[in-house]
């Protein structure tokens, strides 16, 4: 039986009806084609569907899309404003910290969220706030300096 | 110096935005109108005889369009080395690992296509089980390919050189084994394709692949399709490593069922099928004997082998010569001998993976070497500067290093590093470790015997000259290569990175052999280069017939023409192309004539104005059996200095510190480079700690998800300090060479090394978690 539920995605209201057992990351991708979120492992082990729910990033293959309904949600296509890089996309551009880029819209949002609650995260606090998001390419250093570089650049 | 405009910076890349916007799109983000969802059946057993298969319960669920079997995809052989094509679309008569693809089916959804296929009845013999290459190997047992009776899938003797006789001259010789286990690929994109027959007999196929040109090879041999009939395309790729550079199931599987369904179909990996699949690193059991002179002088080295190579050959018969070839180098050695052999076992098939065939060797020999200075009583960073091998210097096995930075990477991690006041001199639990690797810079010959260009490039300019159109078959899957070779177009033509649109990672755009065995900037490269030249003398030709000034005077800078001596008057000229674009928001401005108003001449003249390029290596020596894998155009190779703090309670290692010379010739873009150097090394780090595929007796892999595989994190990372060395490779454009792959020799060895500094125990076995090495030291204490 499907469920008509409320998902405010970006700052937009979507009315979707689902089916109980879809996860948040299937209704992004297939009923709303939000497509940046990606799927790396659907078990919560790689960090690349990463979508901020409530100002907390969840991996959104382990969120049910009912358990998400009426509630908050940034993916990677609500952070840049229009044309505008977001000072941790720019960062991650002008760092070389995209290589494949199929972990970027999971780390940059963990990333935003880390940079939300803590203006002047030390890098073992960047490094921490990452962990759950796994890359194969970078080996993290570009990644983290981006990180630092955009924090710098938010204070201003 | 010469100065560059747009090589030789770090400008972003040029999928970067895209990227970092969630604007890119990888295969699975795509679908096409009417597209069905395939969905594979894979045997539950490592070895059995297929009785029966029943597909008629699956055929008849509502949903279900297309059910196929061997029966209908055929038998036709394919892999990756013709000389080893042993792999079918689904398996006939046997299965021979736990994820061996036996049926696939096309549906509606992808739920209607998984539950039809837990309809198909597989009726099995069960066979007895060789996990265990020696076991496999033995006299008297099941081959798992009838025509392989002693499961040998291949194997290699070469000799260069004597080494019995130069033994005999050695002052120290010693042996050691050395043994690593299967890793994968761990890419965070799981493979994924599209395939879609059209009325008009075209199979175009979306895939995430390495290399779309072996991809369309290999679908047109086994589809019977002509190799025009094929089309290979790749949107953005989540990462490769190796395990993506052939042709894979899924991409033949929905071929035949687009061919025979007419529609549209998609089949994705889960994560659990890319460790099946898998096509990853080898495991390899090295045994080593190194003879030295009492100065340290290396004399000579026996290499002896065995490899576990899973159920099929892929990538493996490569793999085995490079077990032996990649030693050669970067040490001066007159004699090598190697004996390299690869089983068949019920695993999942292993293939290539980042350092092809030759970071276990290297980890094996480093530490060795290690040993052996020890042992001699010399510093070992100063015994393998003394062994170096320099500039012009040619390998015992024939491969020349036209260009060899190898001294500068050593004196830079050395002094980089602090190595003088650090090593010896560390308390216990500390340690620092040294180790060297190089690596080809593109195979010298293709996969299939063939005379075939390795790359080809097409520039075309728009017809109002402002937009320059790369073309290159060209496989970016992360590394960066359509950033190269913007900027290399951009720089060979004298135009701006903006004002080059590259179209790459497409077979309809040319031949390129894709990206593996670190070829792309050197090879696609040349063609890129060569064709950016052709157009830059084309439009000034043009402009030399319409001016009357000599070629030779002219140049193009930053989307300027130069006019070396007097300056014609372009005036016409530019109110004439103003005129042609009136309302357009772009005029041509400024004092000096744009390349954009050259460039519409041009097109006046010619029409089509397209530059071409190609390239294809000249010859590479070493007449020898085995030659082919090894030999390239260019050697890149580096040098790393690590640090450790080993918890000497509970055997944990922490790395504290890498120091990382790499010499690629000459940086395209610095960014790009230590970008490469520090996944390269990251990966190291993953393979020495912690990364082992784990199978159960049965055959069946216990930790196929990235929670169980461990790879590293961002916590498991320390910053590296990356130095490019330049050493101006003849044989590369503009002196460039390969940095993907070569950074990722000397991590393991180097890790190990400072593993035995910090604790006095040697790890002859990886990966070194904190259990095994535990047990090391204790067993040392009892000693």
């Amino acid at each position: 039986m499907k469920r008509i539920i409320t998902l405010n995605v970006n700052e937009k209201e979507y009315e979707v009806a689902v089916a109980p057992n879809r996860t948040l990351a299937q209704v992004l991708r297939e009923d709303l084609n939000l497509l940046g979120t990606k799927i790396g492992c659907d078990m919560g082990d790689c960090g690349a569907c990463t979508v901020i729910l409530d100002d907390r990033p969840v991996n959104s293959c382990l969120v049910l899309a009912v358990q998400a309904n009426e509630r908050k949600i940034t993916t990677i296509e609500g952070v840049a404003d229009g044309p505008h890089l977001h000072p941790v996309q720019q960062a991650f551009v002008e760092h070389g910290a995209i290589q494949c880029g199929f972990c970027s819209p999971g780390m940059i949002l963990s990333a935003k969220s880390l940079l939300e609650k803590n203006s002047k995260p030390t890098e073992y606090e960047i490094r921490e706030a990452l962990s759950g998001n796994l890359c194969r390419c970078t080996g993290y250093q570009k990644i983290v300096e981006a990180v630092k570089a955009a924090s710098q650049t938010m204070k201003k | 110096m010469k100065e560059f405009a747009i090589i030789n910076t770090r400008l972003p890349k040029v999928d970067a935005w895209a990227k970092a916007t969630g604007d890119a799109r990888y295969t699975d983000d795509l679908s096409m109108p009417n597209m069905l969802y395939g969905a594979l059946l894979q045997s539950p057993l490592a070895h059995a005889r297929i009785k029966s298969i029943d597909i008629s319960r699956a055929k008849r669920l509502p949903g279900v369009k297309d059910v196929i079997t061997a029966k209908e995809a055929g038998l036709i052989k394919y892999g990756v080395s013709p000389a080893r094509y042993d792999e079918t679309v689904f398996c006939d008569q046997k299965v021979r690992y736990i994820g061996d693809e036996i049926a696939a089916v096309a549906a509606i959804d992808l739920e209607t296509a998984l539950e039809a296929v837990s309809l198909i009845e597989v009726e099995y013999e069960e066979l007895p089980i060789l996990l265990d290459p020696f076991e496999a190997m033995k006299e008297g047992v099941i081959a798992i390919h009838d025509e392989f009776p002693n499961n040998i899938c291949a194997e290699v003797h070469q000799e260069f050189g004597n080494v019995e006789e130069a033994f005999k001259e050695c002052d120290y010789i010693r042996t050691d084994k050395f043994v690593n286990k299967k890793q994968d690929g761990a890419f965070i994109e799981p493979q994924s394709c599209i395939a879609f027959y059209d009325l008009n007999g075209n199979l175009t196929l979306t895939t995430s692949t390495q290399t779309v040109h072996y991809v369309q090879r290999t679908v047109a041999m086994v589809l019977g399709l002509p190799v025009g009939k094929v089309r290979v395309t790749k949107p953005c790729v989540g990462g490769g490593f190796g395990p993506k550079a052939s042709a894979n199931t899924i991409e033949l599987a929905s071929s035949i069922l687009s061919m025979r369904t007419g529609r549209p179909v998609k089949m994705t990996f889960t994560r659990e099928q890319v460790f099946q699949h898998s096509r990853a690193r080898h495991q390899f059991w090295h045994e080593l004997t190194t003879g030295v002179k009492k100065d340290g002088s290396l004399i000579a080295l026996k290499n002896t082998c065995h490899m576990d190579g899973g159920a099929y050959s892929s990538f493996g018969i490569a793999t085995v010569y490079y077990g032996g070839s990649l030693l050669g180098a970067p040490y001066k050695l007159p004699n090598m001998k190697y004996d390299g052999y690869r089983m068949y076992t019920n695993k999942p098939a292993n293939g290539a993976q980042r350092g092809h065939g030759g970071v276990v060797a290297r980890a094996a020999w480093e530490q060795q070497l290690d040993v052996i200075a020890e042992e001699l009583g010399m510093d070992p960073l100063e015994m393998r500067l003394k062994n170096m091998m320099k500039r012009g210097d040619t390998t015992c096995n024939d491969f020349n290093m036209s260009s060899f930075g190898m001294e500068e990477c050593l004196e830079a991690i050395r002094d980089g590093s602090g190595w003088k006041k650090k090593k010896g001199k560390l308390p216990k639990g500390k340690g620092i470790g040294v180790a060297c690797g190089f690596f080809v810079s593109g195979a010298g010959f293709p996969i299939y015997r063939s005379e075939t260009f390795h790359s080809t490039a097409m520039i075309k300019l728009s017809e109002d000259g402002g937009t320059i159109n790369l073309y290159t078959a060209a496989a970016d899957i992360g590394q960066g290569s359509d950033t190269i070779l913007t900027m290399m177009a951009a720089e060979a033509i004298g135009v701006r990175y903006e004002d080059v649109r590259v179209l790459s990672g497409d077979t309809d755009f040319g031949v390129d052999l894709g990206a593996y065995s670190s070829r792309q900037t050197l090879m696609s490269g040349h063609a890129v280069k060569q064709a950016g030249e052709d157009v830059r003398d084309q439009v000034l030709e043009v402009l030399s017939r319409n001016f009357k000034i000599p070629v030779e005077d002219m140049d193009i800078k930053k989307g300027l023409i130069i006019f070396k001596k007097k300056k014609p008057d372009f005036s016409v000229l530019r109110s004439t192309y103003i005129k042609e674009h009136r309302g357009w928001v772009d005029p041509p401005v400024g004092d000096e004539l744009t390349f954009k108003e050259a460039a519409r001449v041009a097109y006046f003249e010619k029409g089509v104005v397209v530059g071409r390029g190609s390239y294809k290596p000249g010859d590479l020596g070493g007449k020898y059996k085995g030659a082919a894998v090894g030999t390239s155009p260019a050697y890149g190779c580096s040098a790393q200095v690590v640090e450790v703090t080993v918890d000497m309670e509970t055997g944990k290692v922490t790395i504290d510190d890498m120091t990382d010379a790499h010499d690629c010739g000459f940086a395209i873009n610095p960014t790009n480079i230590e970008g490469q150097m520090q996944g390269s090394l990251s990966m190291g780090v993953g393979e020495a700690l912690f990364e082992e595929i784990k199978f159960d007796d049965k055959g069946r892999v216990v930790n196929p998800t990235l929670g169980e595989y461990r790879i590293p994190t961002a916590l498991d990372m320390p910053n590296v300090n990356t130095i490019i060395i330049e050493s101006n490779e003849p044989n590369g454009p503009w002196g460039a060479k390969e940095v993907g792959e070569g950074a990722i020799m000397p991590t393991i060895p180097a890790i190990l090394n400072a593993i035995y500094d910090a604790t006095g125990v040697r790890v002859r076995e990886l990966p070194v978690t904190s259990e095994r090495l535990f047990t090391l030291m204790k067993e040392q204490e009892k000693k």
